[in-house]
């Protein structure tokens, strides 16, 4: 007998029921409108009385309509066939809904049922198995998409049974497993997890020690991001958060991308769909659209459903981890998730917290972006998780709570400077402000040492300084008038900017200087360090000048060329005859 | 709204606040319209028997004893093509002339638009303004306000964009303007001959602020009808949004919400969003474009109301007074459009992109010059050069009078290049400047 109900209140999409049974927290419930049913969550129960989120607009509710509680939680469907689908916040794919407008109250299947996948076993009959073991492969794209035992299922089994390879729709049983007092439990190709709850089906979840590429100058050579790791984007509006996503999005070293477009704007969810398609994955030559994933709450569709976006893709990615791939998940932007959550606690009287977001908002981003990490599964395999959210702080200020509540978690933080932006040097991410606390990894540092080079961590560093005191050389210049400090100041400046025009930006939209493979990284951040390392004598500030400024066009002609092409030599060549010439003097 | 037959009446009223009654009845619907003592009303919450609604005009009047009779269905408007020429008050009733509109009934604040049906915007909406045009080129599908201090003249700038931009129907919706803006916008549109392709929902500042809550949702279904059924290109103009969001913080304060900033009601995001993502691309070929106004207090762009635009709409456009000129124009600066790349030199001749960073480029010199100058440093020749390219630049292209074609916009900026600078110095990709630099 399922529990059943009546609304009582309504505030919004906050509604109130009167349940005549027991009723779960964040359980989903269905409340009847005419003959459409609207997706609803538990949030808080009180005596008989039950807070309920709705996923759509309220409009047309009454006092006394009917709600059926479903007796589980929000759920996903994993199986075959994620992959390249575009879904809103609560998994339904959006390419099969065929009215122009969303219809309030239409749900679909996440996965096509009918469709068929050559299966091929990896357990055999006899085997021990636990949840998140390989019972079997199908191929879905480039990827190797393991059949798992169900997450939901606790302690040991044994395979009882498993098909042969072979072709098989979605739902059929191709295993069969009987746990210690021999209860079957049939297995298909299909499973459902909660969003809510971690998927932990694995052995342990060591310190990451890998880094994961980006092509982005700014990101792999200055402030790297660990496979398995966290990140997060603050910027303002304009700063370029949503480029610089995509183009993360578009380079990263991982097999699978999954996009949350979370309370932004269509239009860029529809330039991914529209341009991933044809764009290739550098590392695959496949389409990128082959190893992505969209989930998409725009701005304009329900608010309940934004928190919702966050979790279906979290649980995705976990989904795959376990299949020992590395995903990457990319959320723009949590702050619109923060504020979701700030309009539900304001409805539910709750005491604020600062901004009037609710206390407890610290603990939840720390929660979610926990679930990130690389792990190590039982058979040995590793797969990982890695996260970059972006940040919308109100005003472009720092000091904001969903700012500083992310930074307690995220381990990178790439903070987008509104001068940056505005003198165009992109991608904006601040030199000085930026971090990622994965440098200070020992793990991080043997790694660099032995797949980049020794003693890399310690240049990077070096590099950190000589911007910090081309920054303080800048401020004595402008008080003091060019000519006002000695000559060592605007070299020292100077030094600086060519770090910073050759290195730290990066024009997303040329497609040679867009993706910048480590190995090139490795080669022109070393050439850029020797120059740094030269002590030049000028005769006074304009010939300082006019000597970094040719030494940066150069540089920057090598960024347009092909690596090691006749043309990016030829540049080199020049740069150094440059140098030459300069210390001849 | 007539009172129909067999309705209920409930005549217990039993809080009055200044904005919202709450009344006992039974078999209300969220969001539905009612009467309360002959003013339209929309209820807002509901606690089991006790309805709270929100009077749109204000509750001046209203006792404990007046008629509260529900409609029992959300606000709605009659669209249909009658729309066009005409005038309406924020509750879509005609303010002149017959006050029957032919057309179906639609609510308002309707549904999204599924993402996956959506194309990419890539139609170019010349408006004349060479600022916008050359610079910051506006593209169907796009949302952009203009962020003004409340001396600009915004209303003016909107105005000769809705006559002068190429779209099939223009929209219209003001919200608290000045009963002597509302006149001007009308005088100006019949002047020109233009009323039949547009539709006005107005709320003027001696109209309740409340009711401006409709106006959005009302012009943007008026759009939709015109979009999506009749597949046109439909320009949505919105002024002045900073009221708007003034109106949910009134509204949300009598809901005893707790304000976040700038004692603003915690959704606003999500309150602006429903609005400005009706801006839309569709298969169809019709498209909705919304150019809104936002205005500023002092320039400070980091209050919540223009934050929360910026992250949501597609760019911004600023308004300056140019001192040398004299003149009002589009700050090349401050001002983006976000979705310029996707026409600029397609849509457009070929040497857009590139004519348009290049003047930027040297108009930024200028101002390092006028820096200069202003610090008691002597000019370079050079500097002096790009002065008077300024001032030119200003005068035949920025300000808001000039109303040309883009082609003859990129011609005159290569005029101008010719004029003060050397080919070195403009540094635009040689093949153009061998086919466009004009010769002497």
């Amino acid at each position: 007998m399922k529990t059943t109900g009546k609304i009582i209140g309504i505030t919004s999409n906050l509604v109130t029921v009167k349940v005549d049974g027991p009723v779960s927290q964040n359980e989903i419930c269905y409340i009847a409108l005419g003959d459409k049913r609207l997706m609803a969550e538990v949030i808080k129960v009180n005596g008989d009385n039950v807070s309920v989120q709705v996923f759509e607009n309220t409009r047309g509710l009454r006092a006394g309509d009917s709600v059926n509680f479903m007796g589980h939680m929000l759920e996903v469907t994993l199986g075959p066939g994620l992959l390249s689908k575009i879904y809103d916040g609560l998994q339904n794919d959006l390419a099969k809904l065929d009215t122009l407008f969303l219809e309030r109250g239409t749900y679909n299947d996440p996965l096509d049922y009918e469709s068929t996948w050559e299966f091929s076993p990896l357990a055999s009959v006899g085997d021990q198995v636990t949840a998140g073991d390989w019972l079997g492969e199908v191929p879905e794209k480039s990827i190797k998409h393991k059949i798992m035992v169900p997450f939901v299922l606790d302690g040991t089994y044994t395979v009882r049974s498993i098909v042969e390879a072979g072709t098989y729709k979605l739902t059929d049983t191709i295993a069969v497993l009987t746990d210690a007092k021999g209860k079957e439990y049939p297995v298909s190709m299909v499973q459902k997890w909660a969003v809510k709850k971690a998927i932990t089906a694995y052995t342990d979840k060591p310190r990451p020690y890998k880094i994961m590429s980006t092509g982005i100058r700014a990101i792999d050579t200055f402030n790297p991001i660990a496979e398995g790791g966290t990140g997060f984007i603050p910027g303002p509006f304009g700063a370029g958060k949503t480029v610089l996503q995509h183009t993360i999005s578009k380079q990263a070293e991982a097999d699978i991308i999954l996009m949350v477009a979370c309370g932004e704007r269509a239009n860029e969810v529809v330039e991914i769909f529209v341009e991933f398609p044809k764009l290739d994955d550098p590392h695959t030559g496949r389409k990128l659209i082959e190893r992505t994933t969209i989930i998409c709450n725009t701005s304009n569709m329900p608010v309940a459903a934004r928190e919702a976006s966050v979790y279906t893709g979290m649980t995705i990615g976990e989904y795959y981890r376990a299949m020992g791939l590395k995903v990457l998940i990319l959320a723009d932007s949590t702050s619109r998730w923060a504020q979701a959550l700030r309009e539900m606690s304001n409805r539910l009287e709750e005491l604020p917290g600062p901004d009037a977001f609710p206390m407890d908002l610290s603990a939840i981003i720390s929660n979610f972006y926990a679930r990130a990490g690389l792990v190590n599964l039982h058979n040995g395999a590793t797969g990982s998780v890695t996260f970059i959210g972006t940040v919308s702080p109100a005003g472009g200020n720092l000091k904001e709570p969903v700012t500083e509540s992310t930074k307690k978690s995220a381990r990178c933080f790439y903070a987008l400077s509104q001068n940056r932006a505005d003198s165009k040097r992109y991608p904006a991410i601040d030199p000085q402000d930026s971090y990622s606390k994965y440098l200070e990894y020992p793990e991080i540092e043997t790694y660099l040492n032995t797949q980049v080079e020794t003693g890399w961590v310690e240049k990077v560093n070096q590099a950190k300084t000589i911007i910090q005191r081309g920054k303080e050389a800048y401020e004595q210049i402008n008080i003091l008038g060019d000519d006002g400090v000695p000559t060592e100041y605007h070299d020292r400046y100077w030094k600086s900017e060519l770090i910073d025009f050759v290195i730290l930006q990066q024009d997303s939209f040329d497609p040679t200087d867009s993706n910048c493979p480590m190995e090139r990284q490795k080669f022109m951040f070393n050439t850029i360090m020797e120059v740094c390392n030269i002590e030049f004598s000028h005769k006074g500030f304009e010939e300082c000048i006019a000597f970094y400024k040719e030494l940066i066009n150069d540089f920057r002609q090598m960024n347009y060329s092909q690596y090691q092409s006749e043309n990016f030599n030829n540049y080199h060549k020049k740069a150094q005859q440059l140098i030459k010439e300069k210390l001849a003097e | 709204m007539e009172t129909r037959a067999f309705q209920k009446i409930y005549t217990k009223i039993e809080d009055i606040t200044k904005a919202t009654v709450t009344v006992h009845a039974t078999n209300v619907g969220n969001d539905e319209l009612a009467n309360v003592g002959g003013k339209l009303a929309q209820v807002v919450k509901i606690n089991g028997e006790k309805i709270t609604l929100q009077v749109f005009a204000g509750t001046e009047g209203i006792s404990t004893a007046s008629e509260v009779v529900f409609y029992g269905e959300p606000p709605k408007l009659k669209v249909g093509d009658a729309l066009a020429g005409r005038i309406f008050d924020a509750f879509g009733t005609p303010l002149y002339g017959s006050k029957e509109i032919e057309g179906e009934e639609r609510e308002i604040g309707g549904p999204t638009v599924n993402p996956y049906k959506r194309l990419q915007p890539s139609e170019f909406i010349p408006t004349g303004i060479a600022g916008i045009d050359l610079n910051n080129a506006l593209v169907s599908g796009q949302k952009i306000p203009f962020f003004a201090d409340p001396d600009q003249p915004y209303n003016q700038v909107m105005a000769m964009v809705a006559l002068r931009a190429k779209a099939d129907k223009i929209i219209l919706g003001g919200m608290g303007i000045t009963n002597d803006d509302f006149l001007y916008f009308k005088n100006v549109f019949d002047n020109a001959g233009a009323l039949d392709r547009i539709v006005f929902f107005v709320n003027t500042t001696e109209n309740p602020p409340v009711e401006r809550l409709l106006v959005p949702d009302m012009a943007l279904t008026a759009a939709e009808y015109f979009a999506v059924d009749k597949g046109e290109k439909v320009l949505v103009l919105l002024t002045d949004m900073t009221l708007y969001a003034d109106a949910l913080a009134i509204v949300s304060n009598r809901m005893d919400q707790i304000p976040s900033k700038d004692s603003m009601p915690g959704s606003l995001y999500s309150d602006l969003a429903k609005i400005y993502e009706k801006a839309v691309q569709l298969p169809n070929g019709g498209s909705i474009t919304i150019v809104a106004v936002t205005t500023l207090s002092g320039g400070d762009i980091t209050h919540a109301v223009p934050d929360n635009t910026g992250y949501i709409t597609e760019g911004q456009l600023f308004l300056r007074n140019d001192s040398d000129t004299g003149k009002v124009i589009v700050d090349p600066f401050r001002s983006l459009s976000r979705l310029k790349q996707l026409v600029i030199g397609k849509k457009t001749r070929e040497d857009h992109p590139q004519v348009m960073n290049a003047a930027v480029r040297l108009y930024a010199d200028a101002a390092n010059a006028k820096t200069k100058l202003e610090n008691g440093f002597e000019l370079t020749d050079y500097d002096n050069r790009t002065l008077k390219f300024a001032y030119d630049y200003s005068n035949e292209l920025l300000a808001i009078d000039v109303n040309i074609d883009v082609t003859r916009m990129l011609d005159t900026a290569w005029k101008l290049f010719a004029k003060y600078f050397t080919k070195a110095e403009v540094a635009i990709k040689n093949e153009l400047v061998e086919k466009y630099w004009p010769e002497a």
